[in-house]
């Protein structure tokens, strides 16, 4: 399908299903249980999902194929936010100029950062660009105020003077960033028996973004340019010495990757117009290169699970207190309850981080491949107890169907 | 005029003379042996032909063009491929992938954003790739990893992907060093034939002296870093500076 082989077209269909029904498979716990604050099917949290996950696949363009680490790819999000921003101030509430705005600014700054950057390898790259992305906060808190918003950030005004459109509704309110007049708040709620299923074009529109950077991303690992990235990782020299000239090919990486980024923090902001310098901060730099090994570096689907497990975690965990827990163990007895409560409250609410910081050991130590690694090995063990199965004349339901494990296959 | 030619060649490496006013001129067409002693600065000669070093003096000039201060992947661009004295491979790729990346370098230049183009549709560089693979009996390995492959195939495989690229010169540093005697005879076999067939010129360092008698047209003997003789295989057998260069490290 679209110039894809079989096993990707089978991992995109898949990926498609899920983004459509997204708001059924977030939400399996009914309303009012005590399960359902584990409930990620609502639209904030599908939204951030899909756009922490574009950026993730861009940023695994560059660190997963070519080997460059870079800890600055916030900084791309963050331009990406504030050109978005402006494009609203300015041209029109529609989100798609405002898209193309972020794509681009947040390329031409990766041109210029990649640029300078690539001129070293190593822990001397991750480095430069740190450097850079902190010039970038630091530069968006002081001289560049104006165009910044400083520390109250960028957002939309009464008076803007927006060319094609009104600087404010009839009832004197902010217009809203919309999708050819489709608002991006719109949608609507079906509730069946205890839930209620939220469907809202916001995360709809994203949703295609998504499933558009998807495909794209999926595209260049099967080209003979993902190819050249791939050598970029394996051997500059041999590379070199074959005719092949590896500091573009890692630029033009650099770049795409960057206007990823950029794509992603645009998307932030036509869900919710305001930007802040703290979107390019270094850990956001960091997040998104834990999302990506947390995953599997260097595989289609390893980023996006990742972004997922991160976001998740920190959406959800965080909100957990030592009331909720306290709920949760109140049909034990009382020091019963104080144990657990004990041992799992630095886990969650405000210390979510320390369950990351488990989580990743863990996959580190364990699955250096990542998530996709774990499903691998998973989908190995089953195929081979089914291949067992077919031997000792079991045929009807010793064949592992093919569905979940094959849609972790590697980038490779 | 040969092809390739180089004049008054120096280099150093701190007080060590690597190389001392080397010349040398390779016949289009010809395959043109470089041998001697451990440290005579055979490998250096060639780093100066492809761009990895800089000499201090003289002058490298390819079909006319000179080469010095070219960088390495404009140096094969022009038609010049080289396999190294330690395999230089693409270790995390497999052997497909290895032999591809030479085909799309030669066709699409040194950089080129084909993104939109998918690697398995490129139906002609695929067969070209397999058939090459075919040649040097690798085909049934071609989905492993390059790494895990062992030292002599490693080999044969670097030594595919510079033939894949047809190039107008090759040059070979220890091809058959790590192989055992069948796959140095096939590899003799398969140098001859390319010769014949595709007009490619070779220089080529070799300890084996059976390779070297097998395949050279002319044969220079280099040791300390200055060429000893040059002459045609027949005659340097008996060479007595030659004897004297290598003192009975190889049967001459
Ligand atoms: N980059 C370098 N820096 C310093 N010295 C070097 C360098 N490359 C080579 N040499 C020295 O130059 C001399 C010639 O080395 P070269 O590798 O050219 O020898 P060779 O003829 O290829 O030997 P072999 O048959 O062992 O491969 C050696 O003494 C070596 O140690
Ligand atoms: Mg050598």
């Amino acid at each position: 399908m679209l110039g894809l082989n079989k096993a990707d077209t089978r991992l995109y269909v898949i990926i498609l299903i899920m983004l459509i029904f997204a708001p059924f498979i977030l939400n399996p716990f009914p309303d009012g249980s005590s399960l359902a604050q584990f409930n990620a099917g609502y639209p904030d949290m599908m939204q951030k999902l899909v756009i922490f996950g574009i950026f993730a696949v861009g940023f695994n363009i560059l660190f997963g194929l070519t080997g460059y680490l870079s800890f600055g790819h916030a900084a791309f999000l963050g331009v990406g936010s504030y050109a978005g921003v402006w494009m609203m101030k300015l041209l029109t509430m529609n989100v798609i100029p405002a898209l193309i705005l972020s794509v681009l600014a947040a390329g031409a700054l990766s041109l210029i950062i990649g640029f300078v950057s690539l001129r070293r390898s190593g822990i001397y790259f991750s480095i430069l660009t740190l450097a850079f992305a902190q010039m970038c906060y630091s530069l968006a808190y002081s001289v560049l105020t104006p165009i910044t918003g400083g520390e109250t950030g960028l957002q939309l005004s009464l008076d803007d003077p927006r060319v094609i459109g009104t600087s404010q509704t009839a009832s004197g309110n902010i217009p809203v960033p919309h999708f050819f007049g489709i608002e991006m708040g719109q949608g609507i709620t079906i509730d069946v028996g205890a839930w209620s299923f939220v469907f809202n074009f916001g995360y709809y529109f994203a949703a295609t973004v998504f499933a558009l950077a998807m495909f794209l991303a999926i595209r260049l690992f099967r080209s003979p340019f993902g190819l050249m990235l791939r050598a970029v990782k394996s051997n500059q020299s041999r590379m070199s010495y074959t005719g092949l000239s590896s500091r573009p090919y890692a630029l033009a990486a650099f770049v795409i990757s960057g206007m990823y980024a950029g794509l992603a923090g645009g998307l932030m902001v036509a869900m919710d117009p305001l930007a802040g310098a703290e979107r390019m901060l270094w850990t956001a730099s960091g997040e998104v290169v834990l999302m990506t090994i947390l995953g599997g570096a260097g595989t289609l689907i390893g980023p996006v699970l990742g972004a997922g497990v991160i976001v998740y975690l920190e959406s959800i965990i965080s909100t957990i207190n030592e009331a909720v827990l306290h709920g949760w163990f109140s049909g034990l007895p009382a020091w019963l309850d104080s144990v657990f409560v004990t041992i799992i409250k630095p886990f969650v609410g405000e210390g979510w981080h320390l369950l990351l910081g488990a989580v990743f050991m863990l996959v580190v130590i364990f699955l250096p491949g990542g998530i996709v690694e774990g499903g691998q090995r998973l989908g190995r063990l089953f195929r081979r107890d089914g291949a067992r199965g077919r031997k000792n004349g079991a045929p009807k339901n010793g064949a592992p169907k093919n569905g979940t494990d094959s849609a972790e296959q590697p980038g490779e | 005029m040969g092809i390739l030619e180089v004049t008054g060649v120096n280099k150093k490496f701190g007080g060590l003379q690597a190389l001392g006013d080397v010349n040398l001129d390779v016949a289009e067409g010809s395959c043109h042996a470089i041998i001697g002693p451990n440290g005579a600065g055979k490998s250096t000669l060639l780093n100066c032909l492809v761009g990895k070093l800089m000499p201090d003096s003289g002058s490298v000039t390819f079909q006319g063009k000179n080469l010095l201060g070219l960088k390495p992947h404009e140096i094969n661009q022009l038609g010049i491929s080289r396999v190294f004295q330690t395999p230089e491979i693409f270790g995390d790729l497999s052997v497909m992938e290895n032999m591809l990346i030479p085909c799309f370098a030669r066709r699409d230049g040194s950089f080129r954003l084909h993104a939109f183009e998918t690697v398995a549709r490129e139906k002609s560089l695929n067969d070209e790739a397999e058939q090459m693979l075919a040649e040097v009996n690798m085909l049934e390995k071609r989905n492993m990893q390059a790494s895990s492959l062992s030292r002599g195939d490693k080999r044969r495989l670097e030594m595919a992907m510079c033939l894949v690229q047809k190039p107008k010169l090759l040059l070979l540093d220890e091809p058959t060093a790590g192989m055992a005697r069948a796959d140095t005879n096939n590899t003799i076999e398969l140098l001859k034939d390319i010769k014949d067939r595709l007009h490619i010129t070779m220089a080529i360092i070799e300890h084996d002296m059976h390779v070297v008698f097998s395949l050279a047209d002319r044969i220079t003997v280099l040791a300390q870093g200055t060429p000893l003789v040059e002459d045609v295989p027949e005659r340097i057998k008996g060479h007595p500076k030659v004897r004297e260069a290598y003192l009975g490290e190889a049967q001459v």
